[in-house]
């Protein structure tokens, strides 16, 4: 294995990172302090508990996937996109580096990236609710492979997209929406039956559910369900990472 | 063992390559390429110069065929070819917003390569860039990142190092720099890869020459044997005073005159070593009672040879 190539990719995205620290770590973390703010201070006071919660706790598993998602997909999809545009690709496709090594890297530091954000922002709301983690083992593991799944989805987003235009359409068109209505803000409970059923078919709903149980012991849905969900498209992420780069798809002539 | 006896370290067989929607960039190319050697690959755009580098790289996907470096297959045992080669691309594509020194490192990084810090800086000591390891490389003219892309390309001490089109864009001094570079890469034993637009570059750099054209090799040979065997020379006379005719027992030779009658001129296939007797000429011209001015000889470039061999589609 080369490991060298790892450290270098993993070193070189990770520096552009701390490079870019204020756009890279201290904006989403403004963001989430400034949803704090408005929908656990100020709106959240008059809310009744959800869950056994405060409506500001109740809130904080939701930010922290939305901030995960977002940054995981952004970075990933960024860090292969702007070799791609800018035509360094050309050294990492003939460097002797294989699939897993170059998901590795990229994908590794862009999950690093977005752990650390979650980390950052679950010690900002500890500044603003009282909160508490009944189950910290499952919900680091938990953020971890969140993270590195949609890091790799991201990974393939960046593959993908034949613009900037088109980088940013899914996470801003896609993934934001379904965060908001996956339950980020509200227990699938409140939602008349209809609606219930229709939220069910949003894959979000399922990563926000099992990474809330990890702090109130409570899941809108089954456990089983959303760990096997995440497993699912782990597995599938992987599998399309992995043909892309060996088939060289949108990168190789 | 000598450079012409060992296994070659390129090894391309029947190498073809059809993108979709038809163009066929490369048409069963066979070529080796020694141990040791500055190989210039010329052809006029779309020859396929670059999808064959490309090909060797691992940029390109070959339609079908075989490359080995150093006796690896590049699609097999991709990790030990690729770890051979070393690209400089035709483009400045280079990581604007890092500096040398990071780039440099990466590039090693990426190819397997611990961290060599006296090495890294050798690369850029050879090649001018040591006072601008700290700078970051957007800020830095084209002929700068010319020679940061060479630096990333070195950085693991490749092999095998192709150059596709070295000199675009850059100044004379710096060619003449990457030049010596070359040479000197090529005295520790580096095989040099380069294709190039500019013929003289070729001329007096390469060993051996290529002639790539729509997607076929039209010929591989010692530069100076081709200048030699496909070259032309040429005598040109200057005289006193014009001349209406070639005087008597002159007109039987290979000599015209040109319509001011000042110039005689005869021109000869170089390898035939049909030059004229100058003795004899300016002999029989005094005889005639023409003095000679001037007296001058030409030997064709390989320019010329390129163009002729490319028009005539040889």
């Amino acid at each position: 294995m080369n490991t060298q190539a790892i450290k270098a990719i993993y070193r070189f995205e990770m520096a552009r990172t701390f490079r870019t620290l204020v756009q890279s770590i201290l904006a989403p973390v403004l963001t989430t302090s400034l949803y704090f703010i408005v929908f656990g201070a100020a709106i959240g006071s008059s809310m009744q508990q959800i869950h056994g919660v405060s409506y500001g706790a109740f809130i904080v598993p939701g930010l922290i996937m939305l901030s995960v998602l977002t940054e995981s997909i952004g970075n990933a999809s960024f860090a292969i996109h702007m070799p791609k545009w800018s035509g360094t690709i050309f050294e990492l496709l003939s460097a002797p580096v294989s699939t897993p090594e170059i998901v590795l890297g990229y994908v590794g530091a862009a999950t690093s990236k977005s752990v650390l954000i979650g980390l950052i922002i679950l010690a900002t709301s500890m500044v603003f609710v009282p909160l508490q983690v009944l189950h910290p083992l499952p919900m680091v593991l938990m953020l971890i492979v969140t993270a590195f799944t949609f890091s790799l989805f991201g990974f393939m987003l960046g593959i993908w997209a034949g613009s900037w235009e088109k980088l940013t359409i899914v996470p801003t068109l896609v993934i934001t929406p379904l965060t908001f209505l996956g339950g980020s803000f509200y227990s699938l409970d409140l939602l008349p039956p209809l609606w219930r059923m229709v939220t069910l078919f949003n894959p979000v709903v399922y990563l926000i559910s099992a990474f809330r149980w990890c702090f109130t012991g409570q899941a809108d849905v089954s456990l089983a369900l959303s760990f096997g969900f995440i497993a699912g498209f782990l597995a599938l992420c992987l599998a399309l990472t992995s043909w892309m780069i060996r088939s060289g798809w949108r990168l190789r002539s | 063992m000598s450079n012409m006896t060992q296994a070659p370290v390129l090894s391309i067989r029947q190498l073809c390559k059809a993108y979709p929607g038809g163009h066929q960039a490369l048409k069963s190319v066979s070529l080796d390429i020694r141990r040791g050697e500055i190989f210039a690959l010329l052809g006029p755009n779309g020859a396929g110069k670059t999808t064959l580098i490309g090909i060797a790289c691992g940029l390109v996907n070959p339609t079908s065929g075989s490359v080995h470096v150093d006796g690896h297959d590049v699609v097999v045992n991709f990790r030990a070819a690729r770890a051979a080669i070393g690209l400089v691309p035709q483009e400045l594509t280079t990581e604007a917003f890092e500096t040398v020194w990071a780039a440099v490192s990466f590039s090693r990084g990426l190819f397997g390569c611990t961290p060599d810090a006296v090495h890294i800086e050798q690369v850029l000591r050879s090649l001018s860039l040591w006072d601008k390891r700290n700078s970051r490389i957007a800020t830095l003219s084209g002929g700068m990142k010319r020679r940061v892309l060479i630096a990333k390309a070195l950085s693991h001490n490749p092999r095998v190092l192709f150059l596709d089109e070295p000199s675009a864009g850059v100044d004379v001094e710096l060619r003449r720099d990457m030049w010596a570079v070359v040479r000197s890469l090529r005295d520790q034993g580096v095989t040099i890869i380069l294709t190039t637009h500019y013929i003289e570059e070729a001329e007096q750099m390469a060993d051996r020459i290529g002639i790539l054209n729509k997607g076929q090799l039209v010929l591989v040979e010692d530069t100076a044997t081709l200048i030699h065997r496909l070259g032309r020379r040429e005598l040109t006379l200057t005289l006193q005073q014009p001349l209406t005719a070639l005087p008597p027992g002159m007109d039987a030779t290979d000599l015209s005159l040109s319509e001011d009658g000042l110039t005689l001129r005869c021109s000869f296939e170089q390898a035939s070593g049909q030059m004229p007797p100058i003795t004899q000429l300016l002999r029989q011209l005094e005889q005639a009672g023409c003095s000679v001015r001037d007296l001058h000889t030409q030997q064709s470039s390989l320019e010329e040879i390129f163009v002729q061999l490319v028009s005539t589609g040889k």
